[in-house]
């Protein structure tokens, strides 16, 4: 029997935007077994049709059962498995009982209605960013303000409270504390959302995601509060990291940053591009599974109780499209995993969206020479594994 | 070229709505996928592809 492999160090990039070291070569093309550097052994998935079957195969639970978290460092894990409201740890039937009613509130016509907020939350920060002169840090100038602003309209937090919902929500998901520390956070930020809350509960009104919540379901109050607190962490850090990212890449790729330039009115198909690339340049093997039966994925068979990780890089497989290692603003959407795939896909894909389309767009219309203060390389990145992005992006124009 | 959408499986995540907008659409009540047009014409049929395609939970089915 052969020695499984030990995971490359996922945290070591040659170039910040490029997989991590050693991690392609790893994985190869099939499902692999390596050792977590916690000294659990997992499958890793890679290859565009298996990650598409593990994340779809009901025999493919979220479930992590009490058993030791796979993770990619040492830490503990901070969330109890059978936390109420915790969307992503459940399967079936419970977790279409949390999903749909919040898909509801994600609808495809809602996030439209949405977009002429969401261009005047851009616009007004461009507003200030322009006044303030270059150079600039593009993260709090946009990135970051950006989805938190949208999300917290979107729960329908109202605005006396937003200014002490922000600085809480900052505190939870603005750095990579201790457990003591995020629990203490989280506390802070459920006292803060208790009474809003109640509030939508005393007007019964829907028009909003926690109204919706509070009034049109059967969510207990520590499903509803967990499941706020769970939309604020999925809206805030990843789009703001995306936006980022994707202006990075753009940086690096002059001539496709000239494609966006000559036709922003396809941002919203160039966003697909630069979300299936940038997610498979990650190359992250963050989603994981566990397998409640035997299951052959890419021919090799997983048995009942193994881990499985699914690597996004799953978006450069030229399975998905020809040339899939490179970026191509004028290449047409394809089904990419950038947003996951099966009955868990992001929840927020919609809003994303929305949110990505308009702040790149609108970004390079307002700034046609925007460009790094200093390079790309040089730049900050934070990584926790399950965000990454740039911490500062210092840029001229 | 019937399509259809089992409902019983939808998670209302609206991409066979941006696949085919002119074929599907979400209902009011509870966000899930809905087929507007269940016979669609020739110059339909590759937004329908695409939705089945995309469709994260996979309900989406054209029958030939």
């Amino acid at each position: 029997m052969t020695e499984t492999a030990v995971c490359p160090v996922l945290h070591e990039r040659d170039h910040p935007l490029q997989p991590p070291v050693g991690f392609p070569e790893a994985v190869g093309d099939g499902p692999v077994k390596m050792l977590w550097p916690n000294g659990v052994e997992a499958w890793i998935v890679s290859s565009y049709a298996g990650v598409r079957q593990v994340l779809s195969d009901a025999r493919f639970s979220t479930r992590k059962g009490g058993q030791p978290e796979m993770r990619t460092d040492e830490g503990e894990t901070v969330l109890d498995p059978d936390q109420p409201g915790n969307i992503n740890g459940i399967d079936g039937a419970e977790h279409m009982r949390l999903r749909r009613p919040l898909s509801r509130g994600f609808m495809v016509k809602r996030m439209n209605e949405l977009r002429p907020r969401i261009q005047q939350i851009v616009d007004e920060h461009l507003d200030v960013m322009e006044a303030k002169g270059a150079p600039a840090d593009l993260v709090t100038s946009l990135c970051l303000p950006l989805p938190s602003l949208v999300i917290a309209e979107l729960l329908g937090v109202p605005p006396e409270h937003q200014e002490l919902f922000q600085a809480t929500a900052g505190d939870l998901f603005g750095k990579n504390g201790s457990k003591d520390e995020y629990l203490a956070h989280a506390t802070k930020l459920a006292e803060v959302l208790a009474p809003i809350v109640a509030e939508k509960k005393a007007a019964g009104t829907n028009d909003d995601m926690i109204g919706l919540m509070a009034n049109d379901t059967d969510f207990s109050m520590d499903e509803l509060i967990f499941l706020c607190i769970g939309l604020l962490a999925a809206g805030h850090e990843t789009t703001s990291n995306f936006l980022g990212l994707f202006t990075l890449h753009l940086f690096e790729k002059p001539d496709q940053l000239e494609i966006l330039r000559r036709d922003p009115s396809r941002a919203d198909v160039m966003v697909e591009e630069l979300m299936r690339y940038t997610v498979g340049q990650l190359g992250g093997a963050g989603l994981t599974r566990r397998a409640t039966e035997d299951v052959e994925v890419d021919g090799v068979l997983i048995k009942a109780g193994d881990w499985v990780s699914v690597s996004l890089i799953a978006n450069l497989d030229e399975e998905l499209c020809p040339r899939a290692e490179e970026l191509d603003l004028e290449r047409d959407a394809v089904s990419h995993l950038g947003f996951g795939f099966g009955p868990h896909q992001c929840l927020g894909a919609n809003l994303a969206r929305a949110e990505l389309q308009i702040g790149l767009r609108s970004l390079f219309e307002r700034f046609p020479n925007l460009r790094p203060a200093v390079p790309v390389t040089e730049m900050d990145y934070r990584d926790d594994m399950i965000t990454y992005g740039a911490a500062e992006i210092p840029v001229v124009w | 070229m019937t399509v259809r959408i089992d409902q019983t499986k939808c998670i209302g995540s609206g991409q066979c709505v941006l696949a085919a907008p002119d074929v599907f659409d979400q209902s009011d009540d509870d966000g899930l996928g809905l087929v507007l047009v269940p016979e669609p014409s020739a110059e339909l049929l590759p937004g329908v592809r695409d939705a089945v395609d995309r469709c994260p939970a996979q309900v989406v089915s054209l029958e030939e």
